[in-house]
């Protein structure tokens, strides 16, 4: 079973609509780079001028925020959901 | 644009009208509302201002409202309370409490923003609001849906506080409690909105939302006689009154309301879930989200998305952060109610302690006007309190039996100064 990457809705006009793609990479880093490689018009908007992640998007490894989990060199299995979520504000 | 407002992405600067969408397509930076002040300033004065009531609906040029807008309620037009004995016992001279720990109509400043994405959810024909919440938003939002007309399913993290459920339980509102902290709340319902067509006040509303916030400060200004504090100190959570309360002064600047001066932002945050005021004072270029550990759970916020607007306002106005341990906030709701007569929930103990903090520091002058952001009412966290005050022994009701407490206590008191 491959790692599976969800693409919210305002992605997918970059993803020829497609909701989640697949991928066989072995870590964070290198699912996003299946993705934007496959779907060159998304990868401006998943990292900045600086290669870095943008400041607003997050992406979280199943549950959790790659940041917790040593960020984008983390390790992904078979199986795994990636989720790119834009950053929501809640609270004061 | 046929309204005076609209959307603009906050990094790329692309508009979008007006919609229910809060990050940009393009970019998927932050949305906010953006205003024809050019126009605002030929139809609103501050004069046209007098003969409405004292609440956040006088404002309404100023907010994203439609032309037809009759306000549905009286929230708002909370007290700016001279705070003389703390001032005196911080050795300040002008301080105030901006006090909306008593705000209609379920008393925190979350019935501000409610107010205006509500309007905007009938804008849009939305049959169902909700939001994520640390309990403050989830009761704002239950009672005007009630009132208003809309269903309401709310989402909250299980373990909030007993009196923030039953206080958006007693509306009627749906409650789904999630096994997780507030930012894991926070994301589920960032894919709900993406699902389903509901509107979340703090997701998909969240632009017209937070406009709401900016009533805290024209208050303030207006409180102020139509003058602008040298220091404010805000509660920062997911960081988005603190900006917003800027973005009020900024306005009431451009609208010529008020003299343009410096004002000083100060952002206050529990030492147990502090990401902004960390990255503050180690003058981080982004912040570290945290695992919250507070009790203060109104701010438990470890990934606040308004977090690099708090961080840059507050480094561009010379103002600071600063972050108080649980045992300051429990010392600080005593001390605010025990001087100025308001009880105020965690969160305002935390921006109380941290003002202290601050002056005590030297960060905020004692000879400056200062502002601290009271949002939220201690009604409904009586439980970080309840070890402070174990429960007494009961008298028989007779006079020797009052006599005999009142010797008991003399003696005690007699033990306790020797």
């Amino acid at each position: 079973m491959p790692v599976t990457i969800e693409i919210p809705t305002a992605f997918r006009r970059f993803t020829d609509g497609a909701p989640k793609i697949d991928c066989g990479a072995s870590n964070i880093a290198g699912a996003l780079n299946e993705l934007t490689t496959r779907f060159p018009l998304i990868a401006r908007h998943v990292r900045d001028d600086s290669g870095q992640i943008r400041q607003f998007l997050n992406v979280y490894l199943n549950e959790e925020d790659i940041r917790f989990l040593g960020g984008e060199s983390c390790a992904v299995k078979d199986g795994d959901r990636v989720l790119l979520v834009p950053s929501i504000a809640g609270g004061i | 644009m046929s309204d005076l407002y609209e959307l603009r992405c906050r990094e790329c600067g692309k508009t979008w009208g007006n919609s229910p969408k809060s990050y940009c397509e393009d970019c998927f930076s932050p949305l906010e509302i953006t205003y024809d002040y050019e126009t605002l300033k030929k139809r609103v004065s501050r004069e046209k201002l007098f003969s409405r009531p004292f609440n956040m609906w006088r404002y309404a040029e100023l907010l994203p409202l439609p032309e037809d807008f009759s306000p549905p309620n009286a929230t708002g037009g909370t007290p700016l309370v001279p705070a003389a004995n703390l001032a005196a016992r911080w050795g300040v001279k002008n301080l105030f409490l901006k006090n909306d720990a008593v705000c209609f109509p379920s008393l925190s400043f979350k019935d501000r923003v409610v107010g205006t994405a509500l309007v905007a959810a009938r804008r849009f024909e939305f049959a169902t609001v909700g939001c994520s919440s640390t309990g403050n938003l989830a009761n704002a939002v239950a009672a005007q849906a009630a009132q208003q007309g809309f269903d309401a399913c709310v989402f909250i993290p299980a373990d909030l506080e007993p009196a923030k459920v039953l206080n958006t339980a007693v509306y009627g509102a749906r409650i789904v409690r999630i096994n997780g902290n507030y930012d894991q709340v926070n994301r589920l319902c960032a894919q709900i909105a993406d699902r389903y067509q509901w509107g979340l006040v703090n997701v998909n509303l969240r632009p017209y939302y937070s406009e709401g916030s900016k009533t805290h400060g024209y208050e303030i200004a207006e409180q102020l006689g139509w003058r602008l504090p040298d220091n404010v100190v805000v509660p920062v959570a997911g960081g988005s009154l603190i900006t917003k309360i800027a973005k009020a002064f900024r306005e009431l600047v451009t609208l010529g309301w008020v003299e343009e001066k410096p004002v000083r932002f100060f952002g206050a945050q529990a030492t147990g879930c502090s990401p902004i005021s960390s990255a503050v004072k180690r003058d981080l270029a982004r912040f570290e989200p945290q695992k919250p550990n507070t009790i203060a759970r109104s701010l438990a916020i470890g990934n606040p998305a308004d977090g690099p607007f708090a961080i840059k306002l507050i480094r561009e106005s010379g103002g600071w952060a600063e972050d108080i341990s649980d045992r300051e906030i429990v010392e600080a709701i005593k001390l605010v109610a025990e001087t100025e007569g308001i009880f105020t929930e965690t969160a305002g103990g935390v921006t109380a302690g941290v003002a202290q903090k601050l002056i005590l520091e030297g960060r905020i002058s004692r000879e400056e006007t200062t502002v601290v952001c009271i949002t939220g009412n201690g009604l409904k966290t009586t439980g970080a309190l309840t070890a402070e005050f174990p429960v007494t022994e009961a008298i028989a009701p007779r006079l020797e039996a009052f006599e005999a407490y009142l010797d008991n206590q003399l003696t005690y008191a007699a033990g306790f100064n020797r």
